[in-house]
């Protein structure tokens, strides 16, 4: 599994432009705010659309200019933990770990509602709805359902950003299980640069 | 006052239920509709469309009784669009009456509609498509659910309005008993009656009741859209 990417996208005044390459891992986007990190990861999402560039991601390409290829962002097979978790205020912590799950079809799903739970030690906050949620349980709800909509890849937004320092530590935890026990390749946003040494195989700079 | 209600004065109050009900179950797809694009979309011209939306709520009611006679009269082209394919006509039926309570409730349903729209966070209909939900599916697992008390709002304020109707409705149907004679219509032809005072009384206290409790409905469902983000319809 292996990311290749070669974007551009005009913000205002100045251009974003991140290219690189990336085998299986961790891959750490690092960089001063206001560099691009995020919209490097909508754009693999497909929630951006680059100006213009190439997105291949294990050989299946998710966006490609010159071939006017521009696949949706529900058909890209990525789990994206967003850095504001976005986890739907209207519906129970179970519902939301499973909202992935129930559209996948089944020969993608990898993971059951079980293992996730407890993979993430969650299993205490099923019934509670999202605004009940301490910061960093929130965070564990928000990876799980990412790894149960049956992803090919994740993308992770700064993930610890917004976590005290014992949060961080069980958080990191969970980041490093996922990359060695499930083996999913990981694209991660950060602008600490100890994180990004303790976690990423490869690390790409984006220059402010 | 308070005597029960004569059986003339309940078909009063049920033909208003019945124009008032069509007429919001008719206008929710339009006025959502609406809402949605105003909310949503920029196009060149949507000043114009806010405007018109608004229209009914600015100009005197009378005005749009008569606009709606030019419209949708028996020779209006509307009217006789509708008369020749539906065989729909309005002329002095309670159809009529809905069409004038609708257009008059509109720009208040499309407002609180709108409101909610825009209160709901599209970021989280991006986390929905990332995780597989397509655009329809988004919108209705995330965004109809979110915009929800903001609709049920603008359908029970906009209720609220078509009861009290009285200039679009008298303008564009006439003021016909057990036909187009609602609410406020009967109370404006009793109190020409002699002794039409205790009649009067009865049918006011069921409007203010019916108002009073279309008002706390929809207070209680903007408030229950939570954090107080939409406090107030208005």
């Amino acid at each position: 599994m292996s990311f290749d990417i070669d974007v551009t996208l005009r913000r205002g005044a100045h251009t974003i432009a991140a290219r690189f390459g990336a085998d299986g891992g961790i891959t750490a986007l690092f960089g001063p705010s206001g560099a691009g990190k995020t919209s490097v990861l909508d754009m693999v999402a497909g929630l951006v659309r680059p100006a213009s560039g190439r997105i291949v991601v294990g050989g299946e390409v998710l966006f490609d200019s010159a071939a006017a290829i521009d696949l949706a962002p529900e058909r890209r097979g990525c789990g994206y933990v967003f850095q504001d978790l976005r986890l739907f205020p209207h519906r129970r912590v179970r519902d939301n770990l499973l909202f992935g799950w129930r559209l996948a079809p089944p020969t993608r799903r990898w993971m059951t509602l079980d293992e996730a739970v407890g993979f993430l030690g969650i299993g205490h906050l099923l019934d509670r709805m999202p605004a009940n949620l301490s910061g960093g349980e929130a965070q564990r709800v928000a990876i799980g359902r990412a790894l149960l909509c049956g992803p090919r890849f994740l993308l992770m937004d700064e993930p610890l950003s917004s976590l005290d320092l014992p949060r961080r530590a069980e958080i990191v935890t969970v980041i490093e299980r996922i990359r060695d026990e499930l083996k999913l390749p990981i694209l991660y946003v950060s602008h600490d640069s100890g994180e990004v040494e303790r976690l990423a195989a490869a690390v790409v700079r984006l220059a402010g | 006052m308070f005597a029960p209600l004569t059986p003339a004065e309940w078909a009063i109050v049920l033909l208003s239920l019945k124009v008032s009900g069509v007429a919001i179950v008719l206008t929710m797809p339009v006025a959502f509709a609406l809402a949605w694009v105003l909310a949503r979309w920029s196009f060149p011209g949507k000043v114009l469309v806010d405007a018109l939306v608004h229209l009914p709520l600015v100009v005197p009611p009378v005005v749009t009784g008569w606009l709606l006679l030019l419209a949708f009269g028996t020779n209006g082209p509307a009217g006789r669009f509708l008369a020749e394919t539906l065989g729909l006509t309005f002329m002095f039926r309670w159809t009529g009456a809905a069409l004038a309570s609708a257009v008059m409730a509109l720009p208040l349903m499309v407002r609180a509609i709108r409101l909610s729209l825009e209160t709901v966070d599209r970021r989280l209909e991006a986390a929905a498509r990332t995780l597989g939900a397509g655009p329809w599916r988004t919108f209705f697992a995330i965004t109809l659910p979110l915009a929800m008390p903001g609709v049920l709002a603008g359908a029970v304020l906009g209720f609220a309005r078509s009861i009290g109707e009285f200039g679009a409705t008298i303008t564009f149907v006439s003021n016909i008993p057990g036909e187009t004679q609602t609410l406020p219509l009967a109370i404006y032809s009793a109190l020409q009656l002699p002794g039409g005072d205790a009649m009067v009384a009865r049918l006011a206290g069921i409007s203010v009741l019916l108002s009073l409790a279309a008002l706390v409905a929809s207070e209680l469902l903007m408030r229950r859209s939570g954090d107080g983000r939409n406090t107030h319809v208005l």
